[in-house]
């Protein structure tokens, strides 16, 4: 702080140049792409110009850079302030905890006094903000995820992107035993999704099995597949390994796509039977759900069910990968990620110990996909493309990896960012694509950057990343 | 026979193209031992710059077709070495000696932001162009259909492959910069402690990699005449895969490689089906990694216990 | 059964390429003894344990080990994790390789792998914590205390490996190759870069694994204290070769010895005692 900054007047000039040099490349970089349009719409190629949007994208390059270099020049001193204010705040918040929690409560009945109707969010989001600061985050989150039907039972909309987002948490954590533990990178996780959605889709349709008898079926199906493509391509290192699974993904999908009598192609499979309440469906008819419970016909009854399914194979998923990781194939696991040939020196076969990983990451990919498969009714390889694999892979990357609560906080933030910039269509996957990087630079290892220990003598003491490996492949 | 003749012809022009890509990746990989994903992506907005600076030139009147794609080929290459070396510095270079996954990340976030940023920019529908080199040159001519042709665009494609290659070589071998990037390949903390300024050599890596998948973004505009914001991915795979093949880090290997992709798909399409000819060059590389991870002309590694 | 061999080498001959690494090399190493393998740099010694434990191939020659049990293992045909699991043939490495982010105790849990994987019924009881795999669990712990507190680690029992100071690095290594109950101990340069203090304790631990566990021990070494004071027979090698071989007292006034340490002819050191003499 008290090193001596140079003069304001040199910052800007250096902030200047910055910006100058970013415009005359962003220049170089736009003028075709973004000053012409190659336009077939009457015709034959024809180029149209386009001044305005080339000047006005070099122009907030130019002043984006100039910013960002100002801000830099003192990121120290931002950094400082920002701590002290962020310290206090926190210091604050703890010191007063029960008298803030008090002006909450009562504001929180006031709420319910004035907007009756919405004492079911009131009321979760109390509980919430107790457990949280009661029993930590992780206990929050559960009795959210616990009550969040109960919170938005008026809003389908929001109980479809949960059971979205809930999903992808499930993908991730699917993912995390792969990638996070057992440091394999695979970049065609989605294949075993597809796996699942397609062998539930077609075993539902050919058999007329149940969800639940189906459910496992296509986990089964998936492991297989995890199997029978780690077998050969296990003992491949990381980045071949990375390049390999993403082929076997490609692979699969265009399968998919071209084994028309059996998967029907581009054209996908429809009317795949809905999940049932065990047995009973959600129909308005006699015989449905509504009717055998005495309530009215509400179709949100399906969604809040669906919510919970997946909600529950979620948690399953998490409590699996919590207890596995205390067992010696979840310590095995963590071990190759450390280093393979220490593993072998102590007789853990590691190929058996990389295809237990395998199977099981995939197994509960192929839950997710026989959820997927039931909760749209329609499934086709456009659902199974690369960049869902990169996306899954970039959840369980932002998130940290090896950490639960890391993971399950980025599929939020990645489901909740793409829900906001969906007005923004055409730029959100620009947007997302930058988000990467910018995640990566700023936060190499991810969100939560800690691992807990599996075990200990005296004490637990959470790890810092610094000696925490990321695995070879 | 001549079936086999013409596909052999087809398969060396497509191959020289997956070659030129695969350079980008062997570099990269040779040099800072990461897999740069964007590539595909670079080559893709290659095939787009190329394409917008042939109608300029139509458009302002350089109708003459050899000049125009010369200059063509100029503006390609100086412009999309630019975007390869943005992306090195706006991804990759914060995150030298990071953790290994993090540059693999960003650069698939930089392949996604590239693909969409182009589809934003110029649409998402196919942009067709007429042929501009026609002509073909009758090799074999046994009546009966039975002929084997060469294209002119075929001879172009070829030829501008070997003079960029030999071009290529004679920078690696004799040249300071070449002399460079093979310390960096070595061994690149030592470069660093020998004065080699690693910054820059990266930096030119990029470039002349992005260079290179430039002109072979070129050479599949003319030689196909049908590009999209899509393109980038599989030809980024098959090219990679072609690096593979050859053996990573090695250039003649990646130029090897590529040929040898180039073919097999061309045979695959020809004798099996064509539908499945993505599945013939995901399945070589995962054969050949299985099986030959060094690739054919890579150096083999021994494991340090 | 103590006095018999526990592992003979025989022709053992490993090429890389156009490199003869090691040429037709062959001893024996007795049970219950501490064997030394000592030789100038790059003589092959690592490539002989790189052999033993099966992370190279030897290109010909047969090593065997045999147990108590009688029992005799032909190492050059088994992979390197089966050495480790069927034979129990345990290592450290010269360059550490610990498991660095786990903590000690994980490291010494993971070296215990295949019987509490048996005891978990390959994982499937361990998922619903049945009493006997917690016990088994227990035990494993405990087999863990007990080496932690062998190797002075009790204290950083709960802390990441890769924290730990560098002699204590070497000491969780012997703890975690003790932990997988081994037959033969393999160690590679055990007392690189511990200081005098340490190399002391180090000898103690070492005769207490001789003394106290079945575990007979070959040992790379550079730093001569430890080698004589410790080791029961010692083997030298140069280029690959076994020059030498007898009691360290016998091997320490080898000519053959002296002349590959300082790297002259073995005439050269006649003369050089002669002038000494004269």
């Amino acid at each position: 702080m008290s090193a001596a900054r140079p003069a304001f007047s040199s910052a800007l000039a250096h902030a200047l140049k910055d910006a100058l040099i970013a415009g005359i490349v962003a220049f170089g970089l736009f003028i075709l792409l973004l000053g012409f349009l190659t336009d077939d719409q009457r015709g034959p190629l024809r180029l149209l110009s386009r001044p305005v949007l080339l000047a006005s994208a070099v122009g907030i390059v130019f002043a984006g850079r100039f910013i960002v270099s100002v801000i830099y020049h003192y990121a120290a001193a931002l950094r400082y302030w920002l701590a002290l204010i962020w310290s206090m705040v926190c210091g604050a918040a703890i010191k007063f905890k029960w008298p803030l929690l008090a002006i909450m409560l009562i504001f929180a009945v006031i709420r319910i006094y004035y907007a009756p109707q919405t004492w079911p969010l009131t009321a979760v989001a109390v509980a919430t903000v107790f457990i949280a600061v009661r029993f930590g985050l992780s206990a929050a989150f559960l009795m959210l995820a616990v009550l969040f039907p109960v919170a938005f039972y008026d809003n389908p909309y929001f109980l479809g992107i949960a059971i979205i987002a809930l999903t992808y948490i499930m993908l991730g954590w699917g993912l995390n035993i792969v990638v996070g533990l057992a440091g394999l990178l695979d970049l065609g996780y989605v294949a075993f999704y597809a796996v699942g959605a397609y062998s539930y889709a077609i075993i539902a349709q050919t058999y007329g099995w149940s969800f639940w008898v189906c459910l496992p079926l296509a986990g089964l199906f998936a492991a297989f597949f995890g199997i029978l493509l780690g077998f050969p391509v296990l003992r491949l290192r990381g980045d071949y390994l990375a390049i390999v699974t993403l082929a076997f993904g490609e692979i699969v999908r265009i399968v998919l796509l071209n084994w028309v009598t059996f998967t029907n192609g581009p054209n996908g499979i429809g009317s795949i039977p809905r999940a049932s309440f065990f047995g009973i469906p959600f129909t308005a008819g006699d015989d449905g759900f509504a009717a055998r419970f005495g309530l009215e016909f509400d179709p949100t009854h399906r969604t809040v069910f669906l919510f919970y399914v997946i909600l529950a194979l979620a948690l399953l998923t998490n409590w699996v990968t919590i207890r596995l990781r205390k067992l010696p194939v979840g310590r095995a696991w963590e071990a190759l990620r450390e280093d393979e040939i220490a593993v072998r020196s102590l007789g853990i076969n590691p190929t058996n110990t990389k295809l237990t990983a395998f199977a099981i990451g995939a197994m509960f990919g192929g839950f997710a996909g026989a959820f997927f498969a039931t909760r749209q009714g329609f499934i086709s390889p456009d659902s199974f493309t690369f960049p869902e694999s990169a996306l899954i892979l970039a959840i369980v990357v932002l998130g940290g990896m090896g950490s639960q609560l890391g993971v399950a906080i980025a599929a939020i933030v990645v489901t909740a960012s793409f829900e906001l910039f969906r007005e923004f269509e055409q730029f959100r996957l620009v947007i997302f694509g930058f988000g990467m990087v910018v995640i990566m630079v700023w936060r190499p290892r991810g969100l939560v950057s800690t691992r807990d220990p599996t075990a200990y003598l005296k004490e637990r003491k959470t790890i810092s990343v610094e000696h925490v490996a990321e695995g070879r492949g | 026979m001549e079936y086999f003749l013409q596909q052999s012809i087809n398969g060396i022009a497509l191959g020289s193209i997956y070659g030129l890509v695969a350079i980008g990746y062997t570099m990269v990989y040779g040099i800072i031992g990461m897999i740069n994903f964007a590539h595909g992506d670079i080559f893709m907005v290659g095939t787009f710059i190329a394409l917008i600076a042939f109608l300029i030139l139509v458009a302002i009147g350089v109708t003459a077709i050899p000049l125009a794609l010369f200059l063509v080929l100029l503006i390609a290459m100086l412009l999309t070495s630019l975007y390869g070396w943005a992306v090195e510095r706006i991804a990759y270079r914060p995150l030298r000696g990071s953790f290994r996954l993090a540059p693999l990340i960003s650069a698939i976030g930089m392949s996604i932001v590239l693909q969409n940023y182009v589809q934003l920019a110029q649409g998402a529908r196919v942009k067709t162009l007429q042929p501009l080199v026609s002509g073909v040159h009758t090799l074999f001519d046994l009546g009966n259909r039975l002929v084997v042709q060469i294209s002119n665009i075929q001879i172009l494609i070829i030829l501008t492959t070997l003079a960029l290659m030999s071009g290529f070589t004679w920078l690696i071998s004799a040249t300071s910069l070449g002399r460079d990037m093979r310390a960096c390949e070595q061994d690149l903390k030592m470069a660093t402690l020998l004065g080699v300024d690693t910054d820059r050599t990266i930096s030119l890596t990029f470039l002349i990699g992005a260079a290179l998948a430039s002109v072979a973004g070129m050479m599949y505009l003319l030689y196909y005449g049908v590009i999209d914001f899509h393109i980038g991915f599989v030809a980024g795979v098959k090219a990679f895969t072609a690096a593979v093949l050859g053996g990573i880090g090695s250039l003649p290997g990646a130029m090897l490689g590529g040929l040898l992709i180039g073919l097999i798909e061309t045979y695959w399409s020809a004798y099996f089906s064509v539908q499945y000819k993505d599945v013939a060059a995901f399945s070589i590389l995962i054969v050949v990694l299985i099986f030959m991870p060094t690739g054919i002309l890579g150096k083999p590694e021994v494991e340090k216990v | 059964m103590s006095g018999t061999p526990i592992l003979s080498l025989n022709a053992l001959t490993m090429r890389f390429g156009g490199l003869l690494a090691i040429d037709d090399l062959s001893f024996e190493a007795k049970r219950g003894d501490i064997t030394a393998l000592i030789g100038p740099n790059g003589a092959g010694k690592t490539t002989v344990f790189n052999c033993i434990t099966g992370f190279y191939r030897p290109t010909s020659g047969s090593i065997r080990v045999t147990r108590d049990d009688g029992k005799v293992f032909a190492l050059e045909k088994l992979p390197d994790f089966k050495i480790a699991q069927r034979v129990h043939v345990a290592r450290t490495f010269q360059n550490i390789r610990l498991f660095a982010g786990m903590t000690a105790l994980e490291n010494l849990l993971v070296a215990q792998h295949n019987t509490l994987m048996r005891k978990s019924g390959y994982t499937v009881f361990g998922l619903f914590g049945t009493p006997g795999y917690r016990s088994a669990e227990r035990e494993a712990i405990e087999l863990a205390r007990h080496w932690l507190a062998k190797t002075q680690l009790i204290e950083r029992a709960d802390d990441p490996a890769g924290s730990l100071p560098y002699g204590a690095q070497r000491r969780l290594e012997i703890a975690r190759a003790m932990c997988t109950n081994p037959v033969l101990l393999c160690l590679d340069e055990p007392a690189a870069g511990l200081n005098p203090r340490e190399s002391d304790e180090l000898n103690t631990l070492l005769r207490s694994i001789k003394n106290e566990t079945p575990a007979s021990i070959l040992l790379i070494e550079h730093d001569m204290n430890v080698v004589m004071e410790i080791s029961d027979r010692v083997i030298v090698l140069d280029h690959g070769k076994k020059i030498s071989e007898g009691t360290p007292a016998f091997v320490r006034n080898d000519q053959k010895v002296i002349a590959a340490y300082l790297g002259v002819e073995e005439d050269a050191v006649d003369q050089a005692e002669a002038e000494v003499r004269a």
